[in-house]
């Protein structure tokens, strides 16, 4: 069991290109970190360095009170669990199991019982003389996640490993490892592209962009309470809809909170389709430009008046003029129709005109 | 394959018999001819069907050799070129394999430019370096010595480059998992990279085993003593004779023995060649 703190990690490769611009990230024992961020935020270039794959240029990283950086990854104490599993083809389950335990001379016996007691736990107890090959995707995942549980190690780490995965699995897996991580109360960093994944699982989310982390905190908080436009859109789906506050339509209706504010943002699911104007909130008139209804919810399309579309908030607006709102599924205005949304004061996001501050309404 | 009818399959046939006739016929003669009486080859009457000498001329070939060119049983010749064709092949698979790995795996200084040394060496079959060569095995003594008759041929170019391209197509994090397995280089070579390489292996084996059961010039060059001399130079020494007619039978069944190991070895691991050449294991 043990912490991992990041201290100011930094990485920059030998052409120049620095692709960890300084990260300081705290997380606890037994917590589950998540890592999100577009491709090429570097965030497994981040949970790479923490499992010893990448050398650190800068900073330190601390496992359990002892600074890694220059340990080897197997004296680490942590086991990983790749996006494409990397099993070994040649081995049998068990033995794919079995190799770091044989690797460090652990008696035979005790390797018997722990990858029976593992494969006991992920349900794999029939296949354990199989190939990879032989095994279905899910298998495959499960046995990746059995080797890394039959070491015990103080960390565990997760790259993107469910993203090989059909949709339907990987639900149904998502929910396994978090069952798994509290059971076995390992710390754990977990990297994914996949905002929803990130939300369910974290304990601490950090959000990354460029090499930097743009939010660390509490999955629900940085939710509600984005610290900057690209946290607002990348967290949520669909992204909250980041306008410009300077269109009269904004600006008359913000008062002196617009002055300041050069951006205000607004989650599709914060929007009702009223006529009435709640006081100090935000509405909207917008054309319908397109429907899409998936049952429980329906998400319209609409576009804002020209002069709107005109003045577009960057970074954030894409489209300039459309907004997303989110209604009850039973709902669906016909295309082209006219319509008036509104979101209440608390649910108004304002941030500078960079999109790198937030401000408090 | 589209089922073709009548008239249409039959003209395919034909050609593919023709085909295997033209491809079989000298073998079937060899054959032939190793059954029969020399007087009988020598006065060009030669029967299509086998002769009734088979077992004096094969052991005659086997343990004896010819009364006259070589005077050396065919049976220690071919236990030379086996000697020598299972050495070189061995040995080329594992240098091969041992500098790839090098090359894929490790970042050393010149690691560039020592690659394209060896793909350059490509360009510098035996033929054309034959005499430094030899002046460095004959310098080192091992001439008419099977190490002489190895060494200069194991180096090769065509199977470092084949296992650097499998190499390149593992994926990283086999290695990757390996390292937080505790494994290091070496483990990482012998529990994951060799068994992955077998197919690759098998396939090279029996084209590296061939190449070297085939070798004619360099065994030609460097061994002079009768007991040294293997198959192929055998044959030839067999074929040319002064003052004495060309023991035929013997000849023949000299060719169809050597024929023999090759093909074996290709039967036997046609299973794995086929694999090795078509599909990796991952």
């Amino acid at each position: 069991m043990a912490n991992v703190t990041l201290r100011n990690v930094r990485k920059t490769y030998t052409g120049g290109f620095e692709a960890i611009k300084g990260v300081n990230v705290d997380v606890g024992d037994g917590q589950f970190c998540v890592l999100v961020g577009p491709s090429g935020c570097g965030k497994s270039t981040l949970l790479r360095m923490v499992a010893g794959l990448e050398t650190v240029t800068g900073g330190e990283i601390d496992i359990g009170g002892k600074v890694v950086n220059q340990v080897e990854p197997a004296d680490r104490d942590i086991a990983m669990v790749f996006q494409n599993y990397a099993l070994y083809p040649h081995m049998s389950v068990f033995n794919n199991m079995a190799y770091g335990l044989r690797n460090r001379r652990m008696p035979e016996a005790e390797i018997k019982t722990r990858v029976e007691e593992a494969a006991r736990v992920l349900e794999l107890t029939s296949m354990l003389e199989r190939k990879p090959r032989q095994l279905s995707g899910g298998q495959r995942q499960r046995v990746a996640m059995g080797r890394a549980i039959v070491r015990q190690p103080k960390v565990f780490l997760f790259d993107e490993p469910l993203s090989n995965l059909d949709a339907k699995l990987r639900i149904s897996m998502r929910v396994e490892i978090r069952k798994l991580q509290r059971r076995l109360n390992v710390t754990s960093i977990y990297v994914t592209h996949d905002q929803l994944e990130a939300m369910t699982l974290a304990d601490i989310l950090v959000v990354m962009n460029g090499g930097q982390v743009e939010q660390v905190g509490n999955p629900l908080a940085i939710y509600e309470k984005p610290a900057t436009t690209f946290v607002a859109s990348f967290i949520g789906a669909p992204p909250m809809n980041l306008m410009s506050t300077h269109p009269d339509e904004i600006k008359s209706q913000l008062g002196g909170a617009a002055s300041q504010a050069g951006i205000l943002g607004i989650r599709p699911e914060d929007f009702v389709m009223t006529d009435q104007t709640p006081s100090g909130g935000v509405a909207l008139s917008l054309t319908v430009e397109a429907v899409e209804r998936v049952g429980a919810e329906t998400f319209v399309y609409g576009s804002r008046a020209q002069d709107a579309q005109r003045i577009a908030a960057t970074p954030g607006e894409l489209p300039p003029g459309e907004v997303i709102v989110r209604i009850p599924g039973t709902e669906a205005p016909a295309i082209g129709a006219k319509i008036r949304v509104a979101a209440v004061r608390n649910k108004l996001h304002l941030f500078s005109s960079d999109g790198r501050t937030r401000l408090e309404a | 394959m589209v089922e073709q009818e009548g008239f249409r399959r039959y003209v395919a046939h034909i050609i593919l018999w023709i085909g295997i006739a033209i491809v079989a016929f000298p073998v079937y003669i060899a054959i032939v001819a190793s059954t029969q009486d020399n007087a009988l080859i020598a006065n060009g009457q030669m029967s299509l069907l086998p002769g009734g000498h088979f077992f004096e001329v094969y052991y005659q070939t086997i343990f004896v050799g010819t009364s006259g060119s070589t005077r050396e049983p065919v049976g220690n010749m071919m236990l030379n070129s086996l000697i020598m064709a299972l050495l070189i092949a061995v040995g080329k698979i594992a240098i091969s394999i041992i500098s790839a790995y090098a090359i894929v795996y490790f970042r050393f200084p010149f690691r560039m430019p020592i690659f394209w040394i060896i793909f350059i060496t490509l360009m510098l079959p035996v033929e054309v370096r034959i005499y430094p060569t030899y002046k460095i095995v004959a310098d080192l003594h091992m001439l008419d010595s099977y190490a002489g008759l190895a060494l200069p041929l194991i180096a090769s170019a065509t199977a470092t480059l084949l296992f650097r391209q499998f190499f390149m197509t593992v994926p990283d994090e086999l290695l990757e998992a390996s390292r937080i397995d505790g494994a290091g280089p070496l483990r990482f070579f012998w529990d994951t990279l060799l068994p992955l390489s077998r197919t690759n292996m098998a396939a090279l084996f029996v084209i590296l085993f061939i190449l070297g059961w085939n070798q004619y010039l360099w065994p030609l060059l460097i061994t002079t003593r009768d007991d040294m001399q293997t198959i192929q130079v055998g044959i030839r020494k067999m074929i040319t004779t002064t003052d004495a007619l060309t023991e035929w039978p013997v000849v023949m069944a000299t060719a169809v023995l050597a024929m023999l190991p090759p093909v074996f070895v290709v039967v036997a691991m046609q299973k794995l060649f086929v694999r090795g050449l078509v599909e990796t294991e991952k």
